[in-house]
C-alpha cells in the first residue's frame, strides 16, 4: 500500500471485523470446529452457539427466535424471500411492487421473476430518493402478493417509511419485506411494531464477519427454499452451517444494537461537520439523498463538472476511500440506477461521491477529508472542458 | 481427541485460520470497491481461485466461489435445466442433489434415479438406457460420503458424450477433491462442486467449476460479482482460507493419500479381530481410502457412537446433515443391499492423512472394550 494515511469512509461498502466479533468466532475455528448437524457431544457446543446467535439477532430486531434463518449473506436473503415467497404464493396472484432503487440482489431476482411470468411494479421515488405511499396503494390490485421495499438506500442512505407501509401491507393482506441490510444497526428494527413479515440482514455491514447473513420469516408466512439439501435450519437452508460466521453475526448485531441512539449521535455530528464542511468550501455541490431521514453515516453528494472514478483514484492516492455508487457495481460505467431515479441528470450523476462514515471514523478523519477533498475536486475542474465553458459562459448555476 | 468424522467436516489447519483472521482483520475490503482495500481483497480472491482451480486442474477463471457445497449443487441443476428437461442422476447422491432434483420434479422436469450395485457403483447399463433425446443434465456424486463408493466418471462421461452431444454433465466432487486426484479437462466435464470445510478450509465457502462457454442461471442474483453467477459482497477471508487449504492439500497429494490409505488398511486387518462385523467400504478400486464403513451386527451404530465419544474418539453413523433425525433413515445403505440388522449396526470412521495408525490402535482397543460390554448385556 502506498501512502501510510488510511481514512476509510466506505462503511456502506463494508466494515472491519470487531474485534470482539472476532474473538468470539475463534473457538468454533479451532476447537469447537464440529458439525453441528453430527450427533456426538462435541459438536453440540457449535449446535448452541449457533441457536445463542439466533436468540441475539431475533432480540435485534423485535422477532422470535424460531423466525430466523441463516445465510451466506445479504443478497442470498433478498433472492430467497422474492423468489421463495413468488412461486409459493403463485396460486393467488402473479404481482410484486417493489422501488426503482432497491438493491440489485432485489432488482435482479424481479427480473428473474419476470422472466417466469410474474409483474412487477417498479414504484418512483420523489427527488429525496422516498416513495409516495400514495402511488403504493394505488399500484395493488387483487393479483398483489409480495411488497418488498427496502429500509434505507445503500447509495443515498434515505430511510423509507417503513411503518406506513407495513400497514397498508397489513391492511391489503400482502407480505411485506424489506431488505434492511443497510439498516442494521443505525435504525432501530422491530419487526412487530412496523408489521415486516420478512426482513433481510447481512453481517459484515456492522461490523460482523462477510459470507453469513439472516432473513427473518414471520410464523406462518409461506416460502419455498432457495437452497435444497440437508435439514439444516429447520429444513429450510440446506448447507453445513458457518458456524464461526453465524457466531460472529450474533455477536456484532448485538454490538450494533446495543446503543443505537448514543453511537449514531456520535455518527451524526461528526457526518454533519464533513457535510456542511463540503457544501462550504466546494461550490457547485450538490447533496442526495433525504436531508433528515437519512442513515446516520451516509454522504451522497455531486460535484458539477468532474468524474467521480477520476475523483475516487485521487482520493485513493491520499489514502481515502470511498465510493462512487455500491460497491457491487463499481465496475460499471453506467451511473447509478438510484442517482438517475431521483432525477440526476447523467452528466450529473457522473460526478457523485458516497463517503460512509462509521465505528473507525475519528474527527481527524474528518478533517483530513475536508483538507483533501477540495483541493482534488479543484484540480479536477481545472483540468475539465466543462468546467471552462461553464466559466467564460458564467451560466448560473442551479444545482 | 481422535477425530475419525472427517467426512462431516474436518479441523481447519492452522494456517488457514490465520490466513481468515488475516483477511478479516487487514484485507477487510469489499473486493468489488476500486480502492486500494479493495484491490488488496481482490488479489487475495484471485490467489484463492488459482489455488483452488489447481485442485481440479480447471482454468482460474472457470471457478466460481459459493458459499458452500451444498450452493454449489442447487446451482449447477437448477442452473442449466428447464421444465420440459430430462436429468439423470443416482439413488445415493447428496441431499442437496436429491432435494433439489425432487423440488424441480414438481415443476415438469423428469428425473431418472440410478440403481447401485452392492458396491455403491452406479448401474452403467441403465444409464446407457436412460440417455434420451431430452437428457439435459447428468449429475453424479464421484464419492459417496457414506459408504466412500468412487463412481467410474471417466466411462460414464464417455458414455453420454457418445449417445447425446447435448447432455451436460455436474459431478459433485465434494467428498472427492483432494483425495483422489481430479482434472476436468481430461474428464471433460462441464460442472463440478467442492466444498471447503471438506479439506481442512473453513466453513461457509465452496465452488463451482463452470466450463468455459457454458451458460447457466444464476441462484443468486444480484450485484454481479463472481462472473454475475453468483452476487453477493464476496466472503473473502472464508474463501481465502479455502485457498490456503487448497495449497496445502496440493502440496505432496500422493503423499497424503498414501498415508490415508495406510490408516483405513490398518484399520480393516484390525477389524479381523472382531466377530459379527461387516465391511460396507472394503480396500478396493471401487471405495475411496478415506472412508471405511462398518456394520457391528447386533448393536446400534447410535450406541456405538456414544459410546465412543466417552473415549474421546468421534465417528458417526450416517451422513451428518441427516444424523439427528431419526425419522430421516439412511437411505445409502438400503440401496447398497444391506439388511435391516447391518443398517441399525453401521458406523462410519472417516479419515484425514492427519489421522495416524496410533489412533487406530487407540480405537481398536476402544471397540473391544466397548463391544465386549454391549455384547455381552445383550445375551
Amino acid at each position: 500500500m502506498e501512502g501510510k494515511r488510511l481514512v476509510y469512509m466506505d462503511h456502506a461498502a463494508t466494515t472491519y471485523v470487531k474485534p470482539e466479533v472476532l474473538d468470539a468466532m475463534m473457538p468454533y475455528f479451532t476447537e469447537n470446529f464440529g458439525n453441528p448437524s453430527s450427533i456426538y457431544t462435541f459438536s453440540r457446543k457449535s449446535k448452541s452457539a449457533i441457536e445463542e446467535a439466533r436468540e441475539k439477532v431475533a432480540k435485534a430486531i423485535g422477532a422470535k427466535a424460531d423466525e430466523i434463518y441463516f445465510t451466506g449473506g445479504g443478497s442470498e436473503a433478498d433472492n430467497w424471500a422474492l423468489k421463495g415467497i413468488a412461486f409459493a404464493n403463485k396460486d393467488k396472484g402473479n404481482h410484486i411492487i417493489t422501488t426503482k432503487i432497491e438493491h440489485h440482489a432485489i432488482l435482479h431476482a424481479c427480473e428473474f421473476l419476470e422472466k417466469n411470468g410474474f409483474e412487477i411494479t417498479y414504484l418512483n421515488v420523489d427527488e429525496n430518493g422516498m416513495i409516495s405511499l400514495d402511488e403504493l396503494e394505488r399500484a395493488i390490485t387483487d393479483k398483489t402478493i409480495l411488497i418488498s421495499i427496502m429500509f434505507a438506500n445503500n447509495e443515498i442512505g434515505t430511510i423509507e417509511p417503513i411503518k406506513e407501509i407495513g400497514e397498508i401491507a397489513k391492511k391489503r393482506n400482502i407480505y411485506f419485506h424489506t431488505d434492511a441490510v443497510q439498516a442494521v444497526g443505525n435504525v432501530k428494527i422491530d419487526v412487530k411494531d412496523m408489521n415486516i413479515d420478512l426482513l433481510s440482514l447481512a453481517a459484515h455491514k456492522f461490523y460482523g464477519p462477510k459470507g453469513v447473513g439472516a432473513l427473518y420469516i414471520k410464523k406462518g408466512v409461506k416460502i419455498e427454499n432457495l437452497i435444497h439439501g440437508g435439514g439444516q435450519e429447520r429444513k429450510r437452508r440446506a448447507g453445513t452451517e458457518n458456524i464461526p460466521g453465524i457466531v460472529g453475526l450474533g455477536k456484532a448485531i448485538e454490538l450494533a444494537t446495543s446503543d443505537i441512539d448514543s453511537h449514531n449521535e456520535r455518527i451524526i455530528k461528526m457526518r454533519d461537520r464533513l457535510l456542511e464542511g463540503i457544501m462550504e468550501k466546494i461550490p457547485h455541490t450538490k447533496l442526495n439523498g433525504h436531508p433528515e431521514k437519512r442513515l446516520p453515516g451516509n454522504i451522497n453528494v455531486s460535484f458539477r463538472f468532474i468524474e467521480g472514478e477520476s475523483l475516487l483514484l485521487l482520493l485513493d492516492q491520499s489514502g481515502i476511500c470511498a465510493s462512487t455508487g455500491s460497491a457491487c457495481s463499481s465496475g460499471s460505467l453506467d451511473p447509478s440506477h438510484v442517482l438517475l431515479a431521483i432525477g440526476l441528470p447523467h452528466e450529473i450523476a457522473h460526478g457523485s461521491l458516497r463517503l460512509s462514515l462509521g465505528d473507525a471514523t475519528k474527527e481527524e478523519d474528518i478533517d483530513y477529508v475536508l483538507e483533501v477533498l477540495p483541493k482534488i475536486v479543484q484540480r479536477l475542474r481545472d483540468m475539465s472542458p466543462l468546467y471552462e465553458t461553464f466559466k467564460h459562459k458564467g451560466e448560473t448555476i442551479n444545482v | 481427541m481422535i477425530y475419525f468424522d472427517n467426512s462431516a467436516t474436518t479441523k481447519p489447519h492452522r494456517e488457514v485460520v490465520e490466513e481468515v483472521l488475516l483477511c478479516m482483520e487487514k484485507y477487510f475490503g469489499n473486493p468489488s470497491s476500486a480502492h486500494r482495500l479493495g484491490v488488496e481483497a481482490e488479489k487475495r480472491m484471485k490467489a484463492a481461485r488459482e489455488n483452488v482451480a489447481r485442485l481440479i486442474n480447471a482454468q482460474t477463471s472457470d471457478i466460481i466461489f459459493t458459499s458452500g457445497g451444498s450452493e454449489s449443487n442447487n446451482t449447477a441443476i437448477k442452473g442449466i435445466l428447464k421444465k420440459g428437461d430430462h436429468v439423470i442422476s443416482s439413488k445415493i447422491e447428496h441431499p442437496s442433489v436429491l432435494k433439489t432434483l425432487k423440488e424441480i420434479e414438481e415443476e415438469g422436469i423428469e428425473v431418472t434415479y440410478l440403481n447401485v450395485d452392492a458396491n455403491g457403483v452406479v448401474d452403467i447399463n441403465q444409464l446407457k438406457d436412460s440417455i434420451r433425446e431430452n437428457t439435459r443434465l447428468v449429475t453424479i456424486m464421484h464419492v459417496n460420503n457414506e459408504i466412500g463408493s468412487i463412481q467410474p466418471i471417466e466411462q460414464i462421461i464417455n458414455i453420454v458424450r457418445n449417445s447425446n452431444k447435448k447432455t451436460k454433465i455436474h459431478v459433485d466432487a465434494v467428498q472427492s477433491a483432494g483425495k483422489i486426484k481430479i482434472d476436468v479437462k481430461s474428464m471433460d466435464v462441464d460442472l463440478m462442486s467442492l466444498s471447503s470445510h471438506k479439506i481442512h478450509g473453513p466453513k461457509g465457502a465452496g465452488a463451482l467449476y463452470i466450463k468455459k462457454g457454458l451458460n447457466i442461471k444464476p441462484l443468486i442474483s444480484g450485484g454481479g460479482q463472481e462472473r454475475d453467477l453468483r452476487s453477493g459482497t464476496e466472503n473473502l477471508p472464508m474463501i481465502s482460507g479455502f485457498g490456503v487449504a487448497a495449497g496445502i492439500i496440493l502440496d505432496n497429494m500422493e503423499d497424503k493419500i498414501k498415508k490415508v490409505n495406510a490408516v483405513k488398511k490398518h484399520f480393516v486387518e484390525r477389524l479381523n479381530e472382531f466377530d459379527d462385523i461387516k465391511v460396507n467400504s472394503p480396500i478396493d478400486d471401487f471405495h475411496i481410502g478415506n472412508i471405511l464403513n462398518v456394520s457391528f451386527r447386533g448393536i446400534k451404530g447410535e450406541v456405538l457412537l456414544h459410546a465412543l465419544e466417552d473415549y474421546d474418539i468421534y465417528v458417526s453413523t450416517g451422513s451428518a446433515c441427516s444424523a439427528k433425525k431419526s425419522s430421516h433413515k439412511n437411505y445409502v445403505l438400503p440401496e447398497i443391499g444391506l439388511s435391516e440388522k447391518d443398517i441399525t449396526g453401521a458406523v462410519r470412521f472417516s479419515f484425514s492423512y492427519l489421522n495416524t495408525i496410533e489412533e487406530v490402535d487407540a480405537a481398536i482397543d476402544a471397540l473391544k472394550k466397548i463391544l465386549t460390554f454391549l455384547r455381552r448385556i445383550k445375551k
